[in-house]
Order: structure tokens, then C-alpha cells, then sequence
């Protein structure tokens, strides 16, 4: 536990002392706000609650939350520096583990600088403040699927901004799956069952029913299973770097 | 202490080290040569488990590097090429985070830091971003973190790489006042290093050992081991030659352009035969004046080329 608490203090220290823990913060809080008042109709509703505020958040953690994991692995690879990390006596999946928790830990700092919506409803109604945090902890929840696909993403090459789109990608198929989009590519040839189950990964699907603060069974563990099986493959990735 | 067991490594169809066999003990310092792309790194990133080897084994007091990789990385301290570090941390920072992922914490880490940092002697730098520092510099932190846990095992990549003389020469005292208790390998293509530091050579060339030996022994395998450099008056030259070339030790004169009315050969001995005393015996029998005579050592460099050029270069 030592060596994944050295990590994650470590990467959080990284990333605010490069520019990109403020720019991504103060972008996130534009967005999110923007999205809310402009797109949601946060006033215009006339509902004491936060429903405006966090529908928008998959589709600004589709963009913003790639950037956040594209460095974890691409910029140790770039700096040579994954020769000194993969040296000490730490197990992969123990840096694999410190690195999530890291960029994880980050977007909830971000996530919380949104607390002022939170004091706004509070002050103009009275929300349902369980439904509130419910709602937080399921888009953190959903920035944490995408930072473990993200951080395979980063595993995988040097190039950051290859780690970036690959992420983005890959992030936005699952957001997708529910949508015919995606499930037009499998409907052709695969049987039902396996459209229904690329449609049950659907994160937005899941992702609905936590923003009006519904948290059930399936969706908590769609989620933990997504997200360590990432763990697994980017330990899996990083180890077979090595045999290469 | 450390032993590398006919260590291969393949990428594809490209056999970067193949069949590699040595051992280090304690109180060994061991020169890596080789030219670039030799499979110097490859082999040195093996033995710290950074890559895995295609066949064959390290071990490291005992332990094997591809069964039990954890128990062998506690052991080794290891400068990766080019001294790889994080570039937004300090070098106290980044000590504090090698030595608490070695597992030492509190008041212990803060007293070998201090003592890393000072044999590196990295004071003046110790709170500036490691982006900033020169490479002089950055070479040492990469030193600090080598030795911060006091390791019996040092493995260094070219330590030296990028210093200027001064750094290069307190590097290699601090490398060999380390060697007193722990096994060192050190790579370089840094001849002058190998008289300076090593005690034993192993050479390097497309993935395979051409030689494994000492110092010395591998500068009597240069052509100019124990030939003799003399430098006589200009007119007499000739004579000189004629004579010395009677001697049956003696395999070829050669005369080197002198100036000021000196002229200088470089007499060749058969098998590197001593012939210092002879020649200088019989040139004074013939009245025959010598300025000045130099045993030669033999270079390293010409064991070196010939050793790694191979027929086919």
C-alpha cells in the first residue's frame, strides 16, 4: 500500500506543477457551466435541482478526461523514465493501481471546484441533496471508467496525442454502445444476445439513471468490472512491453 | 555476487544479445565495452529485470531475475542510459520518491539522502527542478538514486556519459571507493575509463563476448605492447635500424618522421617480448647516441577495434 500511496502522490504532484492540472480544471468549470446554463436550461427549468448539470457531464469527460490519462504511461515510455519506475521494486500492478488512483483523485478535485451549483440550488430551492451526492459519485464514477480506459490507452505508445484520440475512441464506443451507431456494426453478423450485451455497456444508459441519482445493483458493478478489467489490461500491457 | 547465464535476447529476427556468460564478486568492478548498439544496454536491462531475456538467465546473490525480479531489483542499484529522471521534481524530491518505492521511510531516508546527495555532491541543486540542471548534474541525481539504498549491486550505463573531465574523474573515484564492498558493472565506450576504474573487461560486439579478461592482459594483445620508441640523431638513423632489425626478438622497424634533426623509430617486438635493454645495449656498442626511449603499454583502443570490427568490417 506504501508504494501505491508514493505513486499517487507522486502523479498529483505531477500534474500541478505542469499547466495542465489549472487548464483543465478552469475548462472543466467553463464547460460544465455553459453546458448547464445554455443547453440545460438550468434557470429556465424552474427545478431545484442539478439533473441540467450533470447530463453533460459524459460528453465534456469524453474529451477532457483522455487528456488527463494520455501522460500516465506515453510520457514515462517518451522520458525513458518507465526504465527507472519498472526497476524498483514495485510489481506492475501496483504503479498501474497508484497512476489511477492519481488521475482519478485529480478529476474529483475538479468535479468538486463545482460545488458552487450545488450551494446555487441549495440557496434558490430545496433540492434533494441524497439524490445530489448520488448524482456526484456517479459522474466521478464515469470519470473513472474513462481514466482506466484512458490509462491502456497511454500504455500502449509513446506519442501522447495518439494516447489521447485512442482513448477518446475508445471511451466514446462505449459511451455509444447503446445507439445504433455502434450497434449497427454488430447487428449483421453477431447473434442477439451479443448486440444486447454491447447495448447493456452502454455507459450513457447507465449514466442516466445515475444523474437523477439512482444508483442500482447492475449499474455499480457494470462499472467495477469495467474499470478492473482495465487495471488488468494495462498491467498485462506494460508486463508484455517488457517480453517483447 | 552476479551471474548471467548464457543471456540471449532476440527482437524479431534481430539477435541483440546472444549467449552472454560472466560473473561479477564483491569488491569487482567490471568494464562493459562495447560500440554502440553492441547489446551493452540490452544486456544491463535484463539483468535489472527491465526486459525479459529471450533465453538463458541472470541472478543476482542468488536470486533469479526472471522467477523472483522484486528480490533482485532490492538488491541493484541501476543508472539506466541517458539517467533517466522526473524532470518537474527536485532531486530531493525525486530521491524522496525512489527511496520511499525501496521501502525506506522517515528519518533513515532522510539520512541517505543526505548522504547520496552529498557523495554526489548535488547541495547546491538540491531544490531545483531536475529540468533545469545541467546534464552534469542530472547524470548525478541518476547516481543518487543508484546508491541511495546502499545496494550490493551497482549497474551503471555509462556513468560518465556527457561529463566534463572534472565530473568524470570524481565519478570514477566515487565508483571506486563504492567497490571496496559491492559488485559494480559499469558500461562505457569510454577507453580511458577501463584503466581508470575496472578490474576486469568484458568486450562486446554484435551481441556476443569477444573478450573477457583484465586490463593488462588484454594491452598485451596490442600489437604495440612492449614496442619501443626511440629518437636518435637523423644521420644515423639507418644504421640504427639496419642493426636492431639483426635482432631475432624484433618483428619490424618502422621510422616515423622527426624534426629538428631527430629522427624516431618504433621497433616492434615478436610475441610482445621485452626488448627495451637490448636495443638501447646494442645501439651504446655502436656509439650510437639515444635521445630518448619509451617502452610502449599497448593501447586499448586498437585491442579494442580489432576486437569488435571483426573480419567482415
Amino acid at each position: 500500500m506504501d508504494i501505491v500511496r508514493t505513486v499517487v502522490r507522486r502523479e498529483l504532484a505531477a500534474y500541478f506543477t505542469t499547466p495542465l492540472a489549472y487548464v483543465f480544471i478552469v475548462i472543466f468549470l467553463a464547460l460544465a457551466g455553459a453546458f448547464a446554463f445554455f443547453l440545460g436550461g438550468f434557470f429556465e427549468r424552474g427545478q431545484a435541482d442539478l439533473e441540467s448539470f450533470f447530463v453533460f457531464h459524459p460528453w465534456l469527460y469524453l474529451f477532457l478526461v483522455p487528456a488527463v490519462a494520455m501522460r500516465l504511461w506515453a510520457e514515462e515510455r517518451r522520458t525513458g523514465t518507465i526504465e527507472l519506475l519498472m526497476t524498483l521494486p514495485a510489481s506492475t500492478f501496483q504503479i498501474v493501481l497508484g497512476k489511477f488512483l492519481a488521475a482519478w483523485i485529480f478529476t474529483g478535485i475538479a468535479l468538486a471546484l463545482t460545488f458552487p451549483f450545488w450551494i446555487t440550488v441549495n440557496y434558490l430551492g430545496e433540492p434533494d441533496n441524497g439524490v445530489i451526492l448520488a448524482a456526484y459519485l456517479g459522474s466521478w464514477a464515469i470519470a473513472g471508467a474513462f481514466i482506466a480506459i484512458g490509462a491502456c490507452a497511454s500504455a500502449l505508445t509513446k506519442n501522447q496525442v495518439i494516447a489521447f484520440v485512442l482513448g477518446a475512441a475508445i471511451c466514446f464506443l462505449f459511451l455509444m454502445s447503446g445507439v445504433d451507431l455502434v450497434l449497427a456494426a454488430f447487428r449483421g453478423w453477431a447473434p442477439d444476445w451479443v448486440v444486447d450485451l454491447v447495448a447493456s455497456f452502454s455507459l450513457i444508459t447507465h449514466f442516466n439513471e445515475l444523474a437523477k441519482g439512482v444508483i442500482n445493483a447492475a449499474t455499480a458493478v457494470y462499472l467495477a468490472t469495467l474499470v478492473g478489467v482495465c487495471w488488468l489490461v494495462n498491467t498485462l500491457i506494460v508486463d508484455l512491453e517488457k517480453a517483447r | 555476487m552476479v551471474r548471467l547465464e548464457r543471456l540471449t535476447k532476440r527482437f524479431g529476427d534481430v539477435h541483440a544479445v546472444e549467449d552472454v556468460s560472466f560473473s561479477v564478486g564483491r569488491g569487482e568492478v567490471l568494464g562493459f565495452l562495447g560500440p554502440n548498439g553492441a547489446g551493452k544496454s540490452t544486456t544491463m536491462r535484463m539483468l535489472t529485470g527491465f526486459v525479459l531475456p529471450t533465453s538463458g538467465t541472470a541472478s543476482v546473490m542468488g536470486f533469479d531475475v526472471v522467477r523472483e525480479p522484486r528480490r533482485v531489483k532490492e538488491r541493484i542499484g541501476y543508472l539506466p542510459e541517458g539517467a533517466p529522471s522526473y524532470g518537474d521534481m527536485s532531486p530531493l524530491g525525486f530521491l524522496r520518491f525512489v527511496g520511499e518505492m525501496r521501502g525506506i521511510h522517515g528519518k533513515e531516508l532522510t539520512r541517505r539522502i543526505g548522504v547520496a546527495v552529498e557523495r554526489t555532491a548535488l547541495e547546491e541543486v538540491a531544490n531545483r527542478p531536475i529540468e533545469t540542471l545541467s546534464k552534469g548534474f542530472r547524470r548525478r541525481v541518476g547516481l543518487a538514486q543508484a546508491i541511495l539504498h546502499d545496494p550490493p549491486v551497482l549497474v551503471l550505463d555509462e556513468p560518465t556519459d556527457g561529463l566534463d573531465p572534472n565530473q568524470k574523474h570524481e565519478v570514477r573515484k566515487l565508483v571506486r571507493e563504492m567497490s571496496r564492498d559491492k559488485a559494480i558493472i559499469v558500461s562505457t565506450h569510454i577507453l580511458e575509463e577501463v584503466d581508470a576504474v575496472c578490474d576486469r573487461v568484458v568486450i562486446i560486439a554484435r551481441g556476443r563476448i569477444v573478450a573477457d579478461a583484465k586490463p593488462e592482459e588484454l594491452e598485451r594483445r596490442s600489437p604495440l605492447h612492449n614496442a619501443v620508441r626511440l629518437t636518435l640523431e637523423r644521420e644515423r638513423a639507418e644504421e640504427a635500424s639496419e642493426a636492431i632489425r639483426t635482432l631475432n626478438t624484433v618483428r619490424e622497424v618502422q621510422r616515423l618522421e622527426g624534426v629538428n634533426g631527430v629522427a624516431t623509430l618504433l621497433v616492434l617486438p615478436v610475441d610482445g617480448a621485452d626488448l627495451g635493454a637490448q636495443v638501447s645495449q646494442l645501439l651504446h656498442g655502436r656509439g650510437i647516441r639515444i635521445e630518448r626511449l619509451a617502452v610502449e603499454r599497448g593501447r586499448l583502443d586498437d585491442v579494442f577495434r580489432a576486437l569488435t570490427q571483426g573480419p567482415s568490417a
